[in-house]
């Protein structure tokens, strides 16, 4: 799921230089056809700059998808039963296949997947920070499919018509899967509100614990999001970061009330005249800190993927091998 | 070691009997046969196909965008092959 408004992680300076190759006529015809809503496509004359930004936000979303698998995967032999388990079995495949789609967007810039790869396992690439919060009972799972992957939906279904062509086209088949995903999660925690009131109160921790990482997700607020223009003028983005996480409040408050769950913000309130939900201030130390490699699992995390990297080594050497050797056999 | 050099491929679905073979994106893999196998797995999870070719991106032939406008220039001033271009007396008609 997720490209978070990560982008004030880049190096927006030497990002804003332009290289002299890049005539002002050439700038002024390529934002054009951003303004006709033209898509553009992998090999079409672009600014580096926006290449940047885009192999930037892709592989970044790409690794929040791959890192994202684990919290959830974390419950998959315990799932309650058989079908949990198999639609749990499936969330998490999907989401393998979104990190495959965004790599292969991303591969279409000129970056190669192993630098992607690299990038991640050095710990110098992002990816979301929800994903560094554990997952302690099954009403997590329940609780990340309706809230991460529903801010997830809210995020990505803009960038189906971002101007990069490939990235659009990687979200029109992600958006495609990810209301399944949304709706087993609130399936599991309305299931939990309405049995026990042992299970109630698990959904009721798990919201508590998921509420705010979720509204982070949308990235830091609009006054501190410095990329944000930029990729709106370039048609990446169409919503700010405070717009799209608005629109994920107004969304889920009633549904936490459909559940008979208290959100746990004691300043939520909604706003007759507005038709909005107001919310209180978030934690924005958190928020930086989880990214800045000190969130509750991210050393877990990323030690986890670089031993799955290095322990299927000799399958991918093995398949080179054998691709190698009937190569040869076929070529005689 | 740690680095893979599959090759790339470009993965085409049918989406079913009847309509043409429609690119859906790309993957590694070490051979065809793996191709086949990781464009099932990556793009037809949901049956969004009845058919599956695969090609090395290498092998695919490619117009330069750059080229675009004089690529395509020799067809942009024949607009005597557009149907639209001939004018039809009123009261004929099946034309
Ligand atoms: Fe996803
Ligand atoms: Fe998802």
């Amino acid at each position: 799921m997720y490209t978070q408004g990560l982008d004030q992680q880049g190096k927006p300076e030497q990002e804003k230089q332009r290289r002299p190759a890049e005539s002002e006529a050439e700038l002024r015809a390529f934002q054009r056809r951003c303004d006709a809503e033209e898509k553009i496509e992998a090999k079409d004359w672009m600014p580096e700059a926006y290449r940047r930004t885009l192999v930037r936000q892709i592989s970044q979303h790409a690794h929040s998808e791959i890192i994202g698998m684990q919290p959830e995967g974390n419950w998959l032999t315990r799932a309650p039963s058989l079908k949990r388990k198999v639609i749990l079995l499936a969330k998490v495949q999907d989401e393998a296949g979104h990190g495959l789609y965004l790599y292969s967007a991303a591969e279409t810039l000129g970056v190669s997947r192993d630098k992607m790869v690299d990038d991640l396992l050095s710990g110098k690439a992002k990816y979301s920070s929800i994903f560094n919060y554990a997952t302690l009972t099954w009403a997590d799972i329940g609780a990340i499919g309706w809230l991460v992957d529903g801010a997830a939906i809210m995020n990505q279904v803009p960038l189906c018509r971002c101007s990069y062509g490939p990235y659009a086209r990687a979200m029109v088949r992600v958006c495609k899967e990810e209301s399944f995903h949304q709706r087993q999660g609130f399936d599991i925690m309305h299931v939990l509100c309405s049995g026990s009131e042992a299970q109630k109160a698990m959904a009721q921790d798990a919201l508590n614990r998921w509420w705010w990482p979720s509204l982070m997700m949308f990235g830091p607020s609009d006054k501190d999001s410095e990329h944000s223009a930029q990729s709106m003028a370039w048609k990446i983005k169409r919503f700010s970061n405070d717009e799209l996480r608005q629109k994920f409040v107004d969304a889920t408050v009633p549904q936490a009330e459909f559940l008979g769950l208290r959100v746990p913000d004691d300043d939520l309130h909604f706003n007759e005249a507005t038709g909005h939900y107001e919310f209180g201030d978030i934690d924005w130390q958190e928020f930086y800190d989880v990214l800045a490699g000190n969130g509750p699992c991210n050393r877990e995390r990323l030690a986890k993927r670089q031993k799955a990297h290095d322990d299927g080594a000799w399958v991918r050497e093995a398949a080179r091998a054998y691709a190698a050797k009937h190569a040869v056999q076929e070529a005689a | 070691m740690s680095h893979t050099n599959w090759p790339l491929y470009e993965v085409f679905i049918r989406s079913r009997s009847g309509l043409s073979h429609r690119h859906a994106g790309s993957l590694h893999a070490a051979d065809d046969d793996m191709a086949l196998d990781h464009a099932r797995d990556t793009y037809t999870r949901r049956m969004e196909g009845v058919s599956i070719w695969v090609v090395r991106s290498d092998r695919i032939v490619a117009s330069d965008p750059a080229e675009t406008a004089a690529l395509f220039e020799p067809a942009e001033d024949k607009i005597y092959r557009h149907p639209t271009f001939y004018e039809i007396p009123d009261g004929v008609e099946n034309l």
